[in-house]
């Protein structure tokens, strides 16, 4: 287990004029909706308690409302508690002074926007730059600099152009290079792909996760999509109504949902590509035949197992160690568990 | 039964008493600072004085080349700068050169004071909303009241002349400046602005690398307003002896002279068209990035 970065604490937010006033009916059980209803206030983040692990990515997922981009705000307090504790590397956020928390924000953090948020006026290098400029470091070193994250995101030759005549896909390799930039340890991502289609999003996603290789940052991922949580998700927080209903990894949400509104969540999901077989080894039993990695998925674990119907074969981690064994039943009932999946169906 | 038919109102007596001891209490106030007041605007005459003469004074050719160039320099247009040198020599021919050169010099010295003051106050009211609050309504008032009303205390403290003029000139040009300044300051993406904040930004850097760039096409709105409206202004200001083309047309509504009035009207006409073209030009040239095409 790595080192925690991000440290939220019963935090709360509610929107409105009194906010402070309805903390403690809250706490006391005061429900989201009887909140509006009766006091015409909306509650936002409902006691978040959440440890962020150092150098992994952190998703964040839930539908629309259910307060993810309201909780990513609160990390670099771009939007202010009504009651709560957040700490950063032990150090008390909320507590700095606008001074100190301008220069939390120039170096401990960046953000990657879902509308992208380029400035519209600057070119790509100088909207790269920015976090430099304003930082007062020099002119010449903040657009060697720059030029080295943009080629980094593949954007050479694109430096002298505007954010208008780049793409939705190409802006966003703006925006993140923006955000690498300032070499800031840990990065939040707002919803950074979902304005993208499909094919663009997935691509982004593996300059993200090919980055996270080498980098090492603490992201905090905020999405509305699973696939896209299961995918580059280290560890998953499921919010809802501004409330986190679920947290783990991600075998561990697919295999053992907390509650009817995550099973209905991953329903739709090709279970067949996301569970690994670490997650339905038997590890009691040793297998024999070809040792297959801990980190397969059913996917592509099916031909093999099925070449050998009736056997069981070891899983090994990566130093070869066997942990455990799978065989064809196993893998089936894996799939088959969630008895509304179309692959359980077909399998009847 | 009275009260039915007539509204209460103050007697006779007393209200002449009342604007009376107004008017007393104003005449005294400007018979004892006028002077001081006057002084303080010296610097204006001055160089309202100066910059007429420079371009009284200064060779007719060179005037025309300063012309084409800064409407070139303005709206990146050959066609422009042509039709405003052509227009400048037809002026000059029939005759109204110098009151131009006076206009000009009226509307320039009228524009750089109401953008310098414009500008900032209408950063203040973006920023703050007590300010918007406060100032709104006396744009308002400054927008609607009608111009005799206000002309009359300023020549009551300063005289004829054109300081006099030209602060008329200024109360009624200032407005639109600052107002799409405010406006186009509030109008700057907030999801640009939360990503300057969540850079670190400082209320300056935000200022003046986001928020006035990004207000730049509303501001040169503005400023374009301001500049139509005080020409607009040209020929009341007359009315209170300031120099140039209103003067022919004041003259000419007096006495029926109907050919003067109606060169020097369309004298002006062809400045307001001059100037709203190039700087309506220049203002698009800003937001260029906007359409996704180079900067030139």
């Amino acid at each position: 287990m790595s080192k925690t970065k991000i440290e939220i604490k019963n935090l709360y937010k509610i929107f409105g004029p009194k906010d402070k006033s309805y903390v403690k009916a809250v706490k006391d059980g005061l429900t989201k909706q009887k909140l509006l209803d009766d006091h015409n206030h909306v509650l936002g983040l409902d006691d978040i308690n959440l440890s962020i692990p150092e150098k992994k990515i952190q998703v964040i997922m839930g539908l629309s409302g259910s307060g993810k981009s309201t909780l990513i705000r609160h990390v670099n307090r771009l939007i202010e508690p009504t009651s709560g504790e957040l700490f950063v590397d032990g150090e008390n956020v909320l507590s700095m002074s606008q001074n100190q928390l301008r220069e939390f924000r120039r170096k401990s953090t960046s953000m990657v926007f879902q509308k992208f948020a380029l400035l519209p006026h600057k070119t790509v290098s100088q909207n790269v730059a920015y976090g430099l400029t304003i930082q007062g470091v020099k002119e010449s070193i903040a657009k060697e600099r720059s030029h080295r994250w943009i080629d980094r995101v593949g954007l050479s030759g694109f430096e002298e152009r505007y954010p208008a005549q780049l793409s939705g896909g190409m802006q966003q390799r703006v925006g993140l290079a923006r955000a690498l930039a300032t070499d800031a340890p840990i990065l939040l991502m707002d919803e950074a792909f979902s304005a993208l289609d499909p094919l663009i999003r997935t691509d982004m996603q593996n300059i993200l996760l090919e980055l996270q290789e080498e980098l090492h940052k603490t992201i905090l991922f905020i999405t509305h999509d699973l696939d896209e949580a299961l995918r580059i998700g280290d560890n998953i927080a499921i919010l809802r109504d501004g409330r986190v209903v679920q947290e783990g990894d991600p075998q561990e949400i697919i295999m053992k949902p907390a509650d009817a509104y995550i099973r209905d969540f991953i329903k739709d999901i090709n279970r067949s590509k996301v569970i690994e077989l670490r997650s339905i080894m038997n590890k009691k039993v040793k297998g024999s035949g070809k040792g297959l990695k801990l980190d397969m998925t059913i996917d592509e674990a099916l031909p093999i197992l099925n070449t050998s119907k009736n056997n069981s074969f070891s899983v090994v981690d990566n130093n070869n160690k066997v942990l455990g064994s799978v065989n064809l039943d196993s893998a089936i009932n894996a799939l088959a568990k969630d008895s509304t999946n179309d692959v359980a169906e077909r399998y009847k | 039964m009275d009260f039915w038919t007539e509204i209460p109102s103050l007697g006779r007596s007393d209200l002449r008493d009342l604007k009376k001891g107004i008017d007393a209490s104003f005449k005294s106030f400007s018979r004892k600072y006028g002077a001081d007041i006057e002084a303080f605007f010296d610097p204006l005459y001055f160089f309202l004085v100066k910059l007429e003469k420079i371009l009284i004074a200064a060779p007719w050719p060179i005037i025309l080349i300063i012309v084409a160039g800064l409407a070139y320099l303005g709206s990146r247009s050959w066609k422009l700068a042509f039709g405003s040198v052509l227009s400048f020599v037809i002026i000059g021919y029939f005759g109204m050169w110098k009151d131009m050169m006076a206009t000009i010099s009226l509307i320039s010295v009228a524009t750089i004071i109401c953008i310098a003051i414009g500008i900032p106050i209408g950063i203040l009211m973006s920023r703050y909303d007590r300010v918007q609050a406060a100032i709104t309504p006396v744009l308002d008032l400054m927008q609607t009241i009608p111009i005799f009303v206000y002309l009359l205390p300023v020549v009551m403290l300063l005289g004829i002349g054109r300081v006099p003029g030209l602060i008329a000139v200024i109360v009624y040009a200032l407005p639109p400046i600052i107002r799409l300044t405010n406006l186009g300051i509030r109008l700057v993406d907030k999801d640009v602005l939360e990503a300057a904040d969540a850079f670190g930004s400082d209320y300056r850097q935000k200022l003046f690398s986001v928020q006035i760039p990004l207000a730049l096409p509303n501001i040169f709105a503005g400023v374009n307003q301001t500049i139509m409206m005080a020409l607009a202004m040209v020929v009341i200001a007359s009315m209170i002896g300031v120099k140039g083309l209103g003067m022919p047309v004041l003259q000419s509504i007096q006495n029926q002279y109907l050919t003067l009035g109606l060169m020097n009207g369309l004298a002006i006409v062809a400045l307001a068209i001059i100037f709203d073209r190039v700087s309506q030009r220049y203002g698009k040239r800003l937001q260029a990035h906007r359409y996704g095409k180079e900067h030139e």
